[in-house]
């Protein structure tokens, strides 16, 4: 069969799985809906950061949240997209905070996006008057400026937990230290993979693998969250699958 | 915001975002224009983003100079530093013998600097990991990571047989499999944020 000269096989390919994904998440945030409190495995450092929420709040602490250094244009975004979320996420639950949480990040338009996803959060509850667009701040423009940079946050902010939800490299690991010593908790996940082994020796609950990604439905950010987490498994097996289809028939000679 | 303000805001990025998505994988003229044109807007909207952060970074230490919190006049020095960096820069220009010095004896060395003092911290971090999360994990994590450093190092003396092969080993076949099947995991989470986005579930431009 001719395909178009507008397509070819591997872009139709690519639509297909997108559109398979969509698909799978609409289905899931439909069910979930109809079916509610579908049980997700337990994450020790999501419980650990609802307890550090609220004992930030009646302690009169901040919370600090990280948004790494990568830039909202590049492949790096999808994480600074899910520390927003968390943002979103500790905005809400500490509103009611003598301290307001702070966000730091390396890239201006993600600082900006902070700004206006704290403004948007504290608008939604009715808190407006807490909103301050210095608290979504840059910190450094290259990694390690940046790092740097948010040092004296953790330092000097009376934080009680930092939770570093983006793309980081392995600089992350001045900011893990700086946390630990400070005695607050540091909850952090990458995208990168250097970043990750950093933190899974530097940060008390590191989050490996794709379990950044999975903040959105472990802080109840919505249907469609779980419902993306469950398309994401479903996909995972069915890319596994293929994989090892693939390297059977490699192996008996057919590919 | 009012509703419909959200709303439209949320319908402009949807719209912009499918062009963009489908001019990656359907090959129409059209599409190609609008996706090359919008992503030039995001380029000359993300220079803009980065005049408003300096702004924004003056703002943060201003105020901290100007208050009695520890480390004000590190504030001071950033600030004054700023405005050398970009009175130079400007007139002079940033490829300029002035504005490379400030790079190569300031910056760079800072930087390196910072990197010497992670190495540390790694170390400190790696031997702090036994005494608070002591398992099987962890135990493999430090003996990999040690294992890989002896067999990279050139330690006078030390010649441990089958060490470069072991190392070797490692890395193309364990380490290789795990980080692949880490980014598998990455890439599809990145995939459904982005859908999120896309749909206008997960709004981080407001709303």
């Amino acid at each position: 069969m001719n395909l178009p000269s507008f397509l070819n096989p591997a872009g139709l390919l690519g639509l297909a799985f997108i559109v398979v994904f969509l698909g799978l998440m609409i289905f899931f945030a439909a069910s979930g809906r109809k079916q509610p409190g579908r049980a997700l495995r337990t994450i020790s450092a999501f419980a650990r950061l609802g307890r550090a929420v609220g004992l930030a709040v009646e302690a009169g602490r901040r919370l600090h949240v990280s948004l790494g250094s990568g830039s909202l244009n590049g492949l790096e975004s999808g994480s600074a997209l899910v520390g927003l979320t968390v943002l979103q996420r500790i905005a809400r639950a500490a509103s009611i905070s003598d301290r307001p949480p702070v966000a730091t990040s390396g890239d201006t338009p993600v600082a900006l996006l902070s700004q206006e996803t704290l403004r948007s959060t504290y608008s939604a509850i009715g808190a407006s008057g807490q909103y301050n667009p210095l608290a979504g701040q840059v910190s450094g423009l290259t990694p390690f400026s940046y790092a740097a940079g948010t040092l004296p946050v953790i330092y000097d902010q009376q934080v009680s937990a930092n939770v570093l939800a983006g793309h980081f490299g392995s600089e992350v690991g001045l900011i893990a230290d700086a946390g630990e010593r400070s005695g607050s908790l540091v909850l952090a996940g990458s995208d990168n993979l250097p970043a990750q082994a950093v933190l899974y020796a530097a940060a008390e609950e590191p989050l490996i693998g794709e379990e950044l990604y999975a903040s959105g439905a472990y802080l109840q950010a919505g249907p469609m969250h779980i419902a993306s987490l469950r398309a994401q498994d479903i996909l995972r097996w069915v890319l596994v699958g293929v994989i090892l289809a693939g390297a059977a028939l490699k192996l008996l000679g057919f590919l | 915001m009012k509703i419909s303000a959200r709303l439209f805001l949320a319908v402009i990025v949807m719209a912009i975002g499918l062009v963009v998505l489908l001019g990656f994988f359907i090959d129409l003229p059209v599409l190609n224009v609008l996706r090359t044109v919008f992503l030039r807007w995001a380029v000359i909207l993300a220079a803009v983003a980065i005049l408003v952060g300096l702004f924004n970074l003056a703002a943060v230490h201003w105020r901290k100079m100007g208050s009695r919190q520890p480390g004000r006049f590190y504030s001071a020095v950033l600030l004054i530093s700023m405005v050398v960096t970009l009175v130079i820069g400007l007139a002079f220009g940033p490829t300029s013998t002035w504005s490379l010095w400030i790079f190569n004896y300031i910056q760079v060395p800072v930087e390196s600097s910072l990197m010497a003092v992670l190495a540390v911290v790694l170390a400190y971090a790696s031997a702090r990991l036994l005494n608070r999360r002591i398992n099987l994990f962890s135990i493999v994590f430090l003996g990999t990571a040690l294992l890989i450093l002896i067999g990279t190092a050139t330690i006078p003396g030390l010649v441990v047989p089958g060490l470069t092969g072991l190392r070797a080993w490692i890395t193309q076949v364990p380490a290789a499999g795990g980080a692949r099947g880490i980014l598998l995991g990455v890439a599809l989470g990145t995939i459904a944020t982005g859908l999120r986005v896309l749909i206008g579930s997960d709004r981080p431009y407001g709303g």
